[in-house]
């Protein structure tokens, strides 16, 4: 019973972040018909928008201590952070130790102009273009914003850490009567959870209950017709490909406490968040956060070592596997609509 | 009388069309210039040429951009620039500083990509195209294997680079291979006496393994190592070598009865694993009315920065680390500080002495042929380099010295102060036989000269 209950708030997690990267996914699809590999780098950009913000705000000037030596034997010299100078120490420091969360709001003018440039700037050219295009100059765009990363930040993986406050874990176990230290599960991790619940949240509200999102369903069900009726809907599509990228860099940014960064962060959640979106339904924003968390769980539950002792290898296939039943019993996901991606 | 002794017939022209045929398909290094010389890519103008095989690209990038900065010092060193290094401090004076063999030193590099097929792709292209006479570097025990068994082929000597696995000394061996790192057998030597004097003899471990012949070595080895003590191991678990997230397999180890995890892990794998059982709070829970403990057998500085904080008080070993303070440790340093501004990492130590140990060898042995060189490193002695007296084994072309245990600083001084040294284990303790079950299968076979 533990052991299940642990898999399930692992799941969560996870979950969370392919729900997120989807979403965007199926929103890039839904609107603009355009099937996006580039959109695990944004989730990769997000998460290294934290790390600039952090080194920003630890950007500090040089002062000579004769005291102490170097490496070298050389006077050593000590960094204090600009930021620490300014505010005093112990401010200074929580701003620092702040530092993911204040990227939030640091990622959101970024993301946004990153989506703009990257529609505007290539993927237009590419709407009328068979998919098999689109997948090939996406793919090849994220390998070059990735490349470009490592260029500026190195290969190895940079650690940012979420603030103090959240360091440790919650007992689950102990909070329902159980032995303490079985069920375990760290705060942030929580955090990222919730976190990404206000945003799916935030973003069907937006669709829901504005007259922006109104236009966009309504694009998304019948292009043409709202076309005729004088809406400029290419320019709406366009700020949902801002919003698109702007949700999966959000999705990086609260991540990076969670796994060091590294440039190849996007790609490994990428072919995953494609799969969440195609068992959801292509086109469908509920069906890839179901999706999402339900593959979330799914891997998790077949990364438990009596399951890999049973069937080996399964915790590396399971999704695949998940998705290669989905697409033989009913090709349209989860809540596709029908017709998708079936003849 | 006819000139065409034999008519021409249908079956003829096939034979002659096969031969044909497979004397264009024999790869050009069986067919190069070499042949004409003693050996492959026999030096004869006024320069010779090195061949470092790092990782450019890939995840082990940062990695091989430290081994080629060591590289190009060693080259300075050896071509007489600089201050000379660890030069000054190696007992063999072979090495004059007027390159070898009174050859300047030149250089070609390659991009690994920490792939194997990539690997052997660009050290065929050094061998073939630049006429490479010895390949060095690698941050991998696949691509040191793969590597190793090409250069054997093509005749050429393989000084691997950053190689860990029992096996690119054991089963994998190759006469014109040799390797100055240590190994898993090594490291599970050298830490099991230190994990019992902090943390007893009655413990319980959870092993989680990366997927792979590495990961499996190390396992094999910390797992003897300390089942000898008296350990019990009550799980060993394999994690896919693309594995980002560990937290479902470090959720059972909660529920296990487990009192140590192993993260028998490197690079990209050992900070996320690492990281995620920090924050899941093992170090931080009692088992057995124990405090639970993690272990990583092989800790790199590089790595260590990754996963910041979390690294603090956990047990590893390493090969050498910059704050060792022997003669050589702190040439090599100071060298490499000066030219860099920031200490070298145990990558680049071991690929600057494995640059200065080749061309010493070709020195004394007074050619570059591979067989010479050869002869010239099996059983050679030496000192000055970093980890006191080495032995280059003559039996599997393993280097024995001494193995640092480290642990993650409490207090780091600076962005490198990472970790500390708890104990340099003495090479007599991590010394086993040639026929170490460990280590078994395989044959070092001839040297091959290529020619």
């Amino acid at each position: 019973m533990d052991a299940i209950l642990l898999q399930i708030l692992n799941g969560l997690d996870k979950g969370s972040a392919y729900a997120l990267i989807a979403l965007g996914l199926t929103l890039i699809f839904g609107t603009l018909g355009v099937v996006n590999f580039a959109h695990g780098a944004l989730f990769m950009i997000g998460a290294f928008c934290a790390v600039t913000l952090s080194r920003l705000l630890s950007l500090s000037f040089v002062t000579i201590d004769e005291t102490q030596k170097d490496f070298l034997g050389n006077p050593l010299k000590v960094e204090t952070p600009y930021v620490e100078a300014w505010f005093g120490p112990e401010t200074g420091a929580a701003i620092i130790d702040w530092s993911v969360p204040l990227a939030i709001l640091f990622s959101i003018p970024i993301m946004a102009l990153v989506g703009l440039l990257m529609e505007r700037g290539l993927i237009k050219y590419f709407y009328k273009r068979p998919h098999a295009d689109q997948i090939l100059v996406t793919f090849g765009l994220a390998i070059v914003l990735q490349e470009i990363i490592k260029y500026f930040f190195g290969a190895n993986p940079i650690p940012t850490p979420a603030p103090d406050v959240f360091a440790g874990s919650l007992d689950f176990g102990a909070m329902l009567g159980m032995d303490p230290n079985i069920i375990i599960y760290p705060y942030w991790r929580i955090v990222y959870f919730l976190f990404a619940a206000v945003i799916i949240g935030a973003v069907f509200a937006f669709l829901q209950f504005t007259t922006f999102g109104m236009v966009v369903r309504a694009g998304m069900a019948d292009r043409s017709t709202v076309g005729l009726l004088g809406i400029n809907i290419d320019k709406r599509f366009t700020v949902m490909f801002a919003l698109a990228a702007v949700v999966a860099g959000l999705a990086g940014v609260m991540y990076a406490p969670i796994n060091s960064p590294n440039y190849h962060m996007g790609m490994d959640f990428l072919v995953l968040s494609f799969v969440v979106v195609v068992v959801g339904g292509m086109g469908s924003l509920p069906g890839a956060v179901l999706a999402g968390f339900l593959l979330g769980i799914l891997e998790s539950f077949a990364s438990m070592a009596q399951v890999v002792a049973l069937l080996p290898g399964i915790n590396q296939i399971i999704i695949y596997l998940v998705a290669i039943v989905i697409l033989l019993t009913r090709p349209r996901g989860l809540m596709g609509r029908k017709g998708v991606m079936e003849s | 009388m006819s000139l065409i002794r034999k008519p021409l017939n249908r079956r003829s022209i096939l034979r002659a069309g096969a031969l044909g045929g497979s004397a264009l398909a024999m790869p050009t290094i069986f067919t190069s210039r070499a042949w004409s010389a003693g050996y492959l890519n026999e030096p004869t103008g006024a320069t010779v040429t090195l061949g470092f095989n790092v990782p450019q690209t890939g995840p082990y990038a940062d990695e091989g951009a430290d081994e080629l900065r060591a590289y190009q010092l060693a080259v300075e060193h050896l071509n007489g620039e600089g201050d000379g290094g660890m030069l000054n401090t190696f007992s063999s004076k072979a090495l004059k500083g007027n390159g070898i063999l009174g050859k300047k030193v030149e250089y070609v590099t390659g991009d690994t990509q920490t792939k194997s097929d990539a690997a052997r792709a660009s050290a065929k292209s050094m061998i073939e195209k630049d006429g490479a006479i010895m390949i060095t570097g690698g941050s991998s025990s696949g691509v040191a294997v793969a590597v190793q068994a090409l250069c054997q082929e093509a005749g050429v000597i393989f000084m691997a680079g950053l190689t860990h696995s029992n096996d690119t000394t054991g089963k994998d061996k190759k006469a014109n291979g040799f390797r100055h790192f240590f190994n898993s057998y090594m490291s599970g030597a050298a830490l099991a006496p230190v994990l019992k004097n902090a943390y007893g003899d009655d413990r319980k471990a959870y092993h989680l393994t990366a997927d792979y012949n590495w990961g499996y070595t190390t396992e094999q080895a910390v797992r003897e190592s300390t089942e000898s003590l008296g350990w019990e191991t009550v799980e060993t678990v394999k994690t896919p070598l693309a594995a980002t997230d560990f937290s479902a397999y470090i959720t059972p180890v909660l529920q296990s009865d487990a009192d140590v995890l192993v993260l028998n892990h490197y690079g990209g794998n050992m900070v996320n694993s690492l990281t995620n059982a920090v924050q899941f709070g093992l170090r931080d829970k009692q088992v057995n009315g124990k405090n639970f403990e993690i272990i990583v057998p092989l800790y790199s500085r590089l790595m260590a920065k990754g996963a910041g904080e979390n690294v603090k008080g956990i047990f590893g070993s390493t090969n050498w680390h910059w704050s060792l303070q022997d003669e050589g440790s702190k040439a090599f340093v100071q060298s490499f500080g000066q030219k860099y501004g920031f200490p070298p990492s145990q990558a680049a130590h071991t690929t600057y002495v494995q640059a200065l140990l080749y061309a010493d060898a070709c020195e004394r042995a007074g050619t570059f042929n591979p067989c010479g060189v050869v002869e010239a490193l099996e059983g050679f002695e030496f000192d000055g380099l970093g980890n006191g007296k080495t032995l280059y084994r003559a039996e599997d072309h393993q280097c024995f010295k001494d193995v640092l245990v480290v642990k993650g600083k409490e207090n780091p001084s600076s962005a490198f102060d990472l970790l500390e040294i708890v104990e340099v284990t003495p090479a007599a303790q991590v010394t086993y036989p040639p026929d170490h079950p460990q280590f078994a299968g395989g044959a070092l076979g001839t040297c091959n000269p290529g020619a």
